[in-house]
């Protein structure tokens, strides 16, 4: 129930304050989302599967936001950020994608 | 719990029911703040995307290759632009030859003008005058004229408001002379262009025209010198039947 508030509280502040995302965090930031959205999507399946535990859900969505954000900076530093965001994005779409077929199949048996 | 170990979907339907109503502890806190900044992140993301320009929002990569394109592509363009001005260039080269060519063509066409008697002519020159009232002035005397005249450089020349040119004839007629088919009527009125004071001499040397003039009865002649006469008498330009021009050739 809170998660969902929070989530809407979220949307709406976004739209409300049309924040500009600073310059130096630009290159980051789609990045750090797509690895939230991994940590999340692995937090719902684990808590589908009832092994869910708040602790390790805090630690891997931020430690994946800061694991994705350090990839691309030192990307960026090698002079490969371009690709290398590339594959992350590659690499979390997958894990996302098979974290969102386990969901289905929990919730749908499908 | 079903067999293989999963709970069947109606129970997990089951269970987000009961979340959603159940209290939340202190770390579904924690995890429900994670997801409300992820919200406000994608939000904020999406609008940047939205919203930027596209440049200030690439990375440096993105933006040297952007960089090179637009140099690949002025460096064409500054060559295209030298293509076009050195055919520019050309064209005007040539058109301003052909200009040239053009006022040297005008040029000649003025200069033949006034030799065959197209075009009016003004200038220095002298004007004789032939008073003849008992008409014993004969053309032979005034072809003298013209002949003296023309040896002494005369470039155009008009009798009595007849062009004077190369196939001029004059003939004596009753009461007058005609010249080219016009009958003139005394006095004659011969205007020449030239050099005023050689035209002058020539006529006036002893035994010459103002000579031969004066010693017909009754006649008198006088020069007159001018710095500007006008000859405006004009000749119809006549294309020669038989006569066509002969490729030049060196010899």
């Amino acid at each position: 129930m809170i998660v969902v508030l929070a989530v809407i509280a979220g949307v709406v502040g976004g739209l409300v304050l049309q924040p500009t995302v600073p310059l130096d965090l630009q290159p980051y930031l789609p990045i750090a989302v797509v690895a939230a959205l991994d940590a999340l999507f692995g937090g719902v399946r684990a808590w589908l599967e009832g092994i869910f535990d708040d602790k390790v859900f805090v630690v891997s969505f931020v430690g994946n936001v800061l694991v994705a954000s350090l990839i691309v900076y030192l990307g960026d530093k090698l002079g490969v950020g371009g690709q290398l965001s590339t594959g992350i994005v590659v690499v979390l779409g997958i894990r996302i994608f098979s974290n969102a077929a386990a969901i289905r199949r929990h919730l749908f048996r499908a | 719990m079903t067999a293989d170990g999963q709970p069947s979907p109606a129970s997990t339907w089951r269970r987000i029911g009961q979340a959603l109503r159940a209290r939340p502890g202190s770390g579904q806190v924690v995890a429900a703040l994670l997801c409300g900044v992820l919200a406000f992140a994608v939000v904020a993301q999406a609008h940047t995307t939205g919203s930027s320009s596209g440049v200030s929002a690439a990375r440096t990569q993105d933006l040297l290759t952007i960089l090179a394109d637009l140099q690949g592509r002025a460096d064409r363009l500054r060559a295209q632009v030298g293509d076009l001005q050195v055919t520019q260039a050309k064209l005007a080269g040539g058109s301003a030859g052909s200009s040239a060519a053009l006022q040297e063509a005008r040029r000649r066409a003025q200069t033949l003008g006034i030799l065959t008697g197209t075009v009016a002519a003004r200038g220095p020159g002298v004007v004789l005058t032939v008073s003849d009232p008992r008409g014993s002035v004969h053309a032979d005397v005034l072809l003298d004229a013209i002949e003296e005249l023309r040896d002494a450089g005369a470039e155009a020349l008009q009798l009595s408001g007849v062009r004077v040119i190369a196939s001029t004839a004059l003939v004596d007629t009753r009461g007058g002379i005609a010249v080219d088919g016009t009958r003139l009527q005394p006095p004659y009125r011969l205007v020449a262009i030239g050099d005023p004071r050689t035209l002058a001499s020539a006529l006036g040397i002893p035994g010459g025209v103002v000579d031969t003039v004066a010693s017909q009865s009754g006649a008198h002649a006088t020069v007159t010198t001018s710095p500007s006469v006008s000859v405006t008498a004009l000749r119809a330009l006549t294309t020669p039947r038989y006569a066509r021009p002969a490729p030049s050739q060196s010899p």
